[in-house]
């Protein structure tokens, strides 16, 4: 297995009106060629901005600590992203070695510009294409991610197409350029499950083609499951655990992550209410001291839960755990 | 019928799309739809991308033209023709339905921050009679969608898309609607955070007497939520029922795909689902007779000819297939 991109000790703080918020806290993985990483978590804790950091993207106001460190192994040797600067640095990875498809289908397209004019700049930028053999490239990913017409929604704009339809244009867009890692922050969350099969099928189609890392990120467990090669679980900026999908959805050792999967509503009991994980989500401002989630925590084995932040804990050679329950078990 | 709260009785919506000043297209996003909203409900629309679910919320919110047939829209204390509403109708029912956006990113002001985006309604449409009364509103409003003071202070550039999100549920509950459109509001949500705003939802349903138009594309959410599920495709409605009975029997064809293609939590059940092949219709180019013969595997060459009209069973569950009868029979398909 051959490294694609290594993540280390990665901090991100950004600077607000109210202070310095964590967004990112020392979290640390990495991704290999063709492999693909699931990353879920609650709501703000840090997957898009994490994403984001891969390719240096954050808004101004972001902070890295010195310790952070993010490699990507590209053709030319290894990249030390986040020392980029110029925008002609910076081109190596953003839409050329990597490509993002964004949380935010509306943001990522200009509104005055057709979709079709977009494509092709972008390929253009990123590679030798004519305008024809651009345009013939881009009506063709159109069409591979399930787009009918693909040559008349070529010359429309974003705000004529349903919400799916410019989610999986954002994809066509993002996949045209053939990246080496594809970062996909919740790709298929407004597609209905029919046409999220077949994106799905088309991005494991494209690991088996371009032997593409893929960095998925999604609330969709299910999805998770028929996607990923191994899962990544956020929690308030900290990666809580890491494991083979198999191993983390069967066997789930945080008590978040055992929360995460039982709230999920389940087609085979329609008659007991949804479970969720009780309690409030800490504002980034005020981080619970000790283990982030223990404000939240069912299982909370007392004060050193709320002084001391737990370390990683190794199950077995790849499952990773962050829990004082595993402690004393595996100290 | 009192219990009523939307009718659509034959809706259309159409676009005018693309060429030039003499072969304008007209592109049917809701072609002929007919339903009933009962007060107080959860009404379910799911469907296939692109298949109008946002263009029909909208068309009932009278924020999409409406191009042939109608809705109505009766509380109790006010009923309106949504075809002929008048200017001070239309404001007045602008507070009594609402609309949660589908995409946070497009809905949220960048300007303004989070206390003045959910105050905004109550202010335009004087609803409160001072400031601390609004505060005290918006404060209460924000609470229950989980946003706590800070947050309200600040910008929504700086929150997540959950958080955004839930900003969005707030601002439109503001105003005590009686009728709202949800459209893939918890699709941004994680499981755990999803679920409680699911609950709340729900919780807030039952409080204010709400009726929800709950458009999504997963099917465990609804099947957990809606009391009610119509099934859209390419503009029309293929099925409709209640909601255990169409997840315990479904009798469409699509809809039974649908089913199949939810993603299974057992990694090592990958690609079991029973998939759709073809590509999915031009809603300009529209197929005829059936809409879905071209991805049907059951499709027979009547089902090419002639349309299905939505059939009804007397148990409030209608489905549009010449075919479902025979493969409901046990040694069908
Ligand atoms: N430019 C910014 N300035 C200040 N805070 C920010 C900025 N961008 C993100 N944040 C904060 O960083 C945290 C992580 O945000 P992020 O968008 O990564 O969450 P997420 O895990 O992707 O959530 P979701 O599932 O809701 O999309 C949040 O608390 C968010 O408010
Ligand atoms: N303003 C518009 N101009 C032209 N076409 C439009 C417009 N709004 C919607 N459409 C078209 O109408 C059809 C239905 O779109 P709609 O947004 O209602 O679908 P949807 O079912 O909500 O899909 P999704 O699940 O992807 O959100 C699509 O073909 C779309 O391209
Ligand atoms: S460290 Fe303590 S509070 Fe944190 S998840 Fe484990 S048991 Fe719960
Ligand atoms: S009418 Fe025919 S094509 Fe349409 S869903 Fe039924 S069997 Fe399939
Ligand atoms: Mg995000
Ligand atoms: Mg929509």
């Amino acid at each position: 297995m051959t490294a694609l991109i290594d993540v280390e000790n990665l901090t991100l703080k950004f600077r607000t009106d109210e202070g310095l918020i964590t967004a990112v806290d020392n979290v640390s993985f990495s991704l290999n060629k063709g492999e693909v990483m699931g990353l879920v978590g609650e709501s703000g804790s840090g997957k898009s901005v994490t994403a984001k950091a891969l390719m240096h993207l954050n808004a101004k106001n972001a902070v890295y600590t010195p310790e952070s460190k993010i490699t990507l192994h590209t053709d030319r040797g290894p990249v030390d992203v986040l020392s980029l600067r110029s925008p002609r640095e910076l081109n190596i990875v953003r839409g050329g070695a990597v490509s993002m498809i964004f949380q935010e289908p509306m943001a990522s397209f200009a509104p005055a510009i057709t979709i079709g004019k977009q494509m092709v700049e972008q390929l253009q930028l990123h590679g030798d294409y004519s305008n024809d053999k651009a345009k013939r490239w881009s009506i063709e990913m159109l069409d591979r991610v399930g787009i009918s017409d693909a040559a008349k929604r070529f010359d429309q704009y974003a705000f004529e197409l349903s919400g799916g339809m410019r989610q999986r244009a954002m994809i066509a867009m993002a996949l045209s350029t053939q990246p080496k890692l594809l970062i996909a922050d919740e790709p298929t969350t407004a597609l209905d499950v029919t046409i999220q099969a077949q994106v799905i099928d088309l991005m494991k189609d494209l690991v088996a083609e371009f032997h593409m890392g893929i960095v998925f990120i999604t609330h969709d467990l299910g999805v998770v499951a028929q996607t990923a090669d191994k899962v990544n679980v956020m929690y308030l900026g900290r990666m809580i655990e890491e494991g083979p999908v198999r191993e983390v959805i069967r066997n789930p050792k945080h008590p978040y992550t055992q929360g995460l999967l039982a709230a999920l509503p389940k087609l085979d009991d329609l008659d007991s209410p949804l479970t969720p994980v009780p309690g409030d989500i800490p504002s980034p401002l005020e981080r619970p001291a000790g283990c982030v989630f223990h404000t939240r925590c069912s299982k909370i084995v007392g004060d050193v839960c709320k002084s001391v932040d737990p370390k990683d804990r190794r199950i077995d050679t790849t499952h990773k755990v962050a829990c004082h329950i595993y402690d004393e078990v595996l100290a | 019928m009192s219990d009523v709260l939307i009718r659509a009785n034959g809706l259309s919506v159409g676009f005018p799309i693309g060429g030039g000043l003499f072969n304008k297209q007209v592109l049917k996003a809701v072609d002929n739809v007919s339903l009933d909203i009962a007060k107080g409900s959860f009404f379910g629309l799911v469907g296939e991308s692109g298949s109008g679910k946002t263009t029909l919320g909208r068309a009932l919110l009278k924020a999409a033209p409406i191009t042939a047939g109608g809705a109505h829209y009766s509380d109790g204390e006010v009923d309106y023709d949504l075809e002929k509403i008048t200017k001070d109708q239309l404001k007045d029912y602008r507070k009594r339905a609402q609309l949660i956006f589908q995409d946070p990113y497009a809905a949220l002001s960048p300007r303004m921050t989070v206390r003045d985006i959910i105050a905004e309604p109550l202010e335009v449409m004087g609803l409160t009679k001072n400031r601390q009364e609004t505060d005290a509103r918006v404060r209460e409003i924000a609470a229950k969608c989980r946003l706590n003071l800070e947050h309200l202070r600040r910008f929504p550039h700086a929150f997540s898309g959950g958080q955004r999100q839930r900003i969005s549920i707030a601002r439109a509950l503001v105003s005590a609607p009686k009728f709202i459109v949800a459209d893939e509001s918890v699709a941004a949500l994680d499981v755990s955070i999803q679920a409680d705003v699911l609950n709340l939802l729900k919780q807030i349903q039952s409080d204010m007497g709400l009726t929800f138009m709950f458009i999504s594309h997963d099917l465990s959410v609804v099947a957990h939520t809606c009391d009610y599920v119509a099934v859209m495709y390419l503009g029309r409605l293929v099925e409709t029922a209640p909601t255990r009975k169409l997840f315990a029997g479904p009798r469409h064809p699509y809809t039974k795909a649908l089913f199949s293609a939810i993603p299974s939590l057992d990694p090592d059940d990958r690609g079991s689902a029973q998939k759709l092949t073809g590509e999915i219709p031009s809603p300009t180019n529209q197929p005829s007779g059936c809409k879905f013969h071209t991805r049907c595997p059951f499709a027979i060459d009547h089902c090419k000819q002639v349309e299905p009209k939505l059939e009804t069973d007397g148990t409030g569950h209608d489905v549009a297939c010449h075919r479902w009868k025979e493969l409901m029979a046990p040694q069908a398909a």
